[in-house]
C-alpha cells in the first residue's frame, strides 16, 4: 500500500502543471491516457522493468537542470541530407526555424491543429499502439506522454516519399521539460523515411507511433544529441503489416541519462523489424535500450543489434525480448546485444529473453561483454598504425554490425564518421 | 641493418627468462634464418623486435639503421622500416581488408613524412601487387583475415608486406600451414622484394622453405641463444641430423 501510495503521490507532483486538455478525438484520448495513468501510477526502482535503471529523476516534478553543450563548429547530424526539417526548441515547434511542411505524397499536421476536430486518420493511432504496447509490461511514462504531450506531429506517406523528414530537437534552456508525440503512419506501399537529431530538453519524454501498411516501408534514423546532462526517456510503439518493413536505428553519444524503449508487433505475415543501436558513453553516461518483439505473423523477420561502448564507469543496459506467438510459424529472430568495456570501471547489465509459443520457428540471442582485442591491437600497430586509429578502427568495427542496419550509405557514413569523432575526443 | 645484442628477455608477467644474450647483425641486402627447436625463443624475438607487450628486455640492445628499436612504440618501428610478418595472422572482424592496408601504408607515409596515397593511386598499386600473390578482389573486401585459409593469411602478410616496403623484413615460421604449391607463392612474393637496401630474417623450423628463399646466413638457436652460425649448409645439416649434435656441441 505504502509503494502504492508513493506511485500515486509522485504521480500527482509530476502531473501538477500538467493538463489533459483538449476536445474531440485528441481530449479523448489524452483523458482515457490520464485515467490509465491514474490506475498505473509511475514507475520506481522497485519494479522489475526499471531494475537496472533509475527512472527517478524521470518521475521526479521538476527536471533535473541539464547544462547547454556546445557542439563548436561541427555541423549537426544529418545536416546534409536534404529532408523536410522541423525544428523543436525546448520540446515546442518552433515554424520560423522550420521548413514549410510541404512533401508530395505525405501529410504533414502539428498535433494542435486536430484538438477539436472529431475525425482524423491519427484517432486510431494516437494512444492505440501505446495502450497496445502496454501489455503485458506497462510502460507508465509513455502514458503520461500520451495524456500531456501537446507537442508532436500526425505524419501519413500516402506514396514513396522524395525526401526524409527530420525533426530537429533543440535544447536551449537548462531547465526545460519536454513531452513530444508524433503518430505516423506509411500507407499500403508508401515509404518513408523519418531522422530525428538533438538532445530536446533538459528533460524529454518521447513517444512515436508508427502504423507501417501492409506493403509499406519505414526507415527510422535517430542521433540523441551530444549533451551530457540531458535525461531522455523515449519510445517507439510500431505495428508491422504483411510485408512490410520497418526499420529504426539510434546513435546515443554522451546524454546523463536513456532509456529508449521500443515495441513493436509483426501482425502481418512475412513482415521485417530490424532495430538497432549504437551507444557510446564516458562517466555519468547511463543507457538502456528496452526492446519488446512480438511475431504474429507467418514467417516475419526480425533483428535487434545494439552495441555500447563504455568507458569512465558508464552503464550499459539492454532488456530485448523476442515473443513469439502460437502460430507464428517459421519466424526467424535474431538478437545480439553487446558490450565494449574499455576499462575496467564500466559495466553493462543484459537481460535476453525469449518466449516462443510455435514449434517451426528460428530464434537465437547473444550477450557479450569484452575489452579491446589487444592482439588485434598489436597486429595493427605493427603495420605502422598508431595505436589511437587503431583502436578507433577496432571499436567501429565492434559498432559495424549495427551501424550496417541503416540502409542509406550517405547516412550511415555521417552516423560513423560522428562516432570516429567521438571516439578521437574519448582517447585514453 | 638490424644490430641486436646482447639481448635478454623475460616474460612481463612471470620470472620465465626465454632469450639469454642473442646477438646478430645483419647487413643491408642480406637474408639470414633463424632455426632451433621448439621453445628456443624464436617467436620471442621476433615480437620483442616489433614491439609486442609481455616482454621485458632486461637487457641488450637492438637498434635499425643505429635507431634504438626497443624504446619505440610497435607503429614506430613499423614506420622506421621494421615488418614482422606473423605466424598466425590475427582476424580483425569489421574491419575491411583493403581499409587496414591502406590505413597501414598512409599512416607510415604521414609518419614519415610523405604525402598520402590517394585512393586512386592505392588501388592500383595494391591490385597489381595482389595479383602476383594470387589474392583476388574478393579477399581484399574481406575483413582483414576472417575466413581466409591458412595458405590466404600468408599471402596476404606477403602482400602488406610488399604494399609497406619496409627495410627490415622478420618471417616469422611463414611456412607453417602451407602446402607446397602455397610456400612457392609466398617465396617468390618474398624473393620479388629481396633487392640491395632490404634486409631479411626468416624463422622457420624446416629447412625446405630455405630451399625457396636462400639465405646468405644462417644461425642455430637454442635455450634463448644463437649456439652456432654458419652458411646456408647449416640448415642442410640440420634437416640431416636435427638439432642434437648441434645441441651438445654447444653445451
Amino acid at each position: 500500500m505504502a509503494l502504492a501510495q508513493a506511485k500515486t503521490d509522485t504521480l500527482r507532483a509530476r502531473t501538477a502543471d500538467l493538463s489533459a486538455g483538449g476536445s474531440g478525438w485528441l481530449g479523448a484520448a489524452r483523458r482515457d491516457a490520464a485515467a490509465r495513468l491514474a490506475a498505473m501510477g509511475l514507475p520506481t526502482k522497485r519494479d522489475e522493468y526499471w531494475r537496472y535503471t533509475d527512472p527517478a529523476s524521470l518521475t521526479q516534478a521538476a527536471p533535473i537542470p541539464a547544462a547547454l553543450f556546445d557542439a563548436g563548429d561541427e555541423a549537426p547530424v544529418f545536416d546534409g541530407i536534404e529532408a523536410v526539417k522541423l525544428v523543436f526548441v525546448d520540446g515546442v515547434f518552433d515554424a520560423g526555424q522550420s521548413d514549410d511542411p510541404a512533401l508530395a505524397g505525405v501529410e504533414i499536421t502539428h498535433l494542435s491543429a486536430v484538438d477539436g476536430v472529431d475525425i482524423h486518420w491519427a484517432r486510431d493511432i494516437y494512444g492505440v499502439l501505446e495502450t497496445r504496447g502496454q501489455i503485458p509490461v506497462q510502460r507508465p511514462l509513455a502514458t503520461l506522454n500520451t495524456a500531456y504531450a501537446t507537442e508532436g506531429f500526425l505524419i501519413r506517406a500516402t506514396a514513396k516519399a522524395e525526401r526524409p523528414v527530420s525533426f530537429i530537437y533543440l535544447h536551449q534552456s537548462e531547465t526545460s521539460d519536454a513531452l513530444i508525440h508524433h503518430c505516423i503512419k506509411i500507407d499500403q506501399g508508401a515509404e518513408l523515411t523519418v531522422l530525428e537529431n538533438g538532445p530536446a530538453a533538459a528533460r524529454v519524454t518521447k513517444v512515436m507511433e508508427v502504423e507501417v501498411a501492409d506493403g509499406a516501408r519505414f526507415h527510422h534514423i535517430r542521433a540523441q544529441g551530444r549533451d551530457h546532462e540531458r535525461r531522455a526517456v523515449t519510445h517507439v510503439f510500431a505495428r508491422v503489416g504483411a510485408g512490410a518493413l520497418f526499420k529504426s536505428f539510434t546513435l546515443t553519444a554522451n546524454g546523463c541519462l536513456t532509456r529508449n524503449e521500443q515495441v513493436i508487433e509483426l501482425v502481418g505475415d512475412d513482415g521485417v523489424a530490424h532495430v538497432a543501436g549504437a551507444a557510446v558513453g564516458d562517466g555519468t553516461f547511463h543507457h538502456d535500450d528496452t526492446v519488446f518483439m512480438t511475431h504474429e505473423g507467418l514467417r516475419c523477420e526480425s533483428r535487434q543489434v545494439f552495441k555500447k561502448v563504455l568507458m569512465n564507469g558508464a552503464v550499459g543496459v539492454f532488456q530485448g525480448k523476442i515473443l513469439v506467438k502460437p502460430g507464428a510459424q517459421k519466424t526467424d529472430g535474431y538478437q545480439i546485444s553487446q558490450s565494449l568495456l574499455l576499462d575496467g570501471d564500466s559495466q553493462f547489465l543484459a537481460k535476453p529473453e525469449l518466449e516462443i509459443y510455435a514449434d517451426d520457428v528460428k530464434c537465437s540471442h547473444g550477450s557479450t561483454s569484452g575489452a579491446i582485442d589487444e592482439t588485434a591491437l598489436f597486429y595493427l600497430q605493427s603495420r605502422g598504425v598508431p595505436k589511437r586509429v587503431a583502436q578507433s578502427l577496432l571499436v567501429l568495427a565492434f559498432l559495424a554490425e549495427a551501424i550496417g542496419e541503416i540502409e542509406d550509405e550517405t547516412i550511415a557514413e555521417d552516423i560513423r564518421s560522428r562516432l570516429e569523432g567521438w571516439l578521437q575526443r574519448h582517447e585514453h | 641493418m638490424l644490430e641486436i645484442k646482447n639481448l635478454h628477455v623475460k616474460l612481463e608477467e612471470e620470472d620465465k627468462v626465454i632469450l639469454r644474450g642473442v646477438d646478430l647483425t645483419i647487413g643491408a641486402g642480406e637474408v639470414h634464418a633463424i632455426m632451433g627447436p621448439n621453445g628456443s625463443g624464436k617467436s620471442t624475438l621476433s615480437y620483442v623486435l616489433a614491439g609486442r607487450e609481455g616482454y621485458e628486455v632486461t637487457e641488450g640492445s637492438a637498434t635499425l639503421e643505429g635507431e634504438e628499436l626497443l624504446e619505440m612504440e610497435p607503429e614506430e618501428r613499423a614506420a622506421a622500416g621494421l615488418f614482422l610478418a606473423f605466424q598466425y595472422p590475427v582476424e580483425i572482424p569489421g574491419v575491411g581488408n583493403m581499409t587496414f592496408l591502406r590505413t597501414a601504408v598512409n599512416a607510415q607515409r604521414k609518419a614519415r613524412g610523405e604525402e598520402e596515397l590517394s585512393a586512386g593511386d592505392f588501388l592500383k598499386i595494391v591490385r597489381e601487387k595482389a595479383k602476383t600473390l594470387k589474392i583476388d578482389s574478393e579477399m581484399l573486401k574481406r575483413p582483414v583475415n576472417v575466413g581466409f585459409s591458412g595458405g590466404e593469411k600468408k599471402r596476404n602478410e606477403i602482400l602488406q608486406m610488399a604494399m609497406l616496403e619496409p627495410k627490415m623484413c622478420v618471417l616469422d615460421e611463414t611456412d607453417s600451414g602451407l602446402d607446397v604449391d602455397a610456400m612457392k607463392l609466398v617465396s617468390e612474393g618474398v624473393n620479388a622484394l629481396r633487392d640491395q637496401g632490404r634486409s631479411f630474417l626468416v624463422i622457420t623450423h624446416y629447412q625446405r622453405l630455405l630451399d625457396h628463399i636462400k639465405p646468405d646466413f644462417v644461425h642455430i638457436m637454442a635455450a634463448g641463444r644463437i649456439i652456432k652460425s654458419g652458411g646456408p649448409e647449416l640448415a642442410l645439416e640440420v634437416e640431416t641430423n636435427g638439432y642434437a649434435d648441434l645441441l651438445a656441441e654447444a653445451q
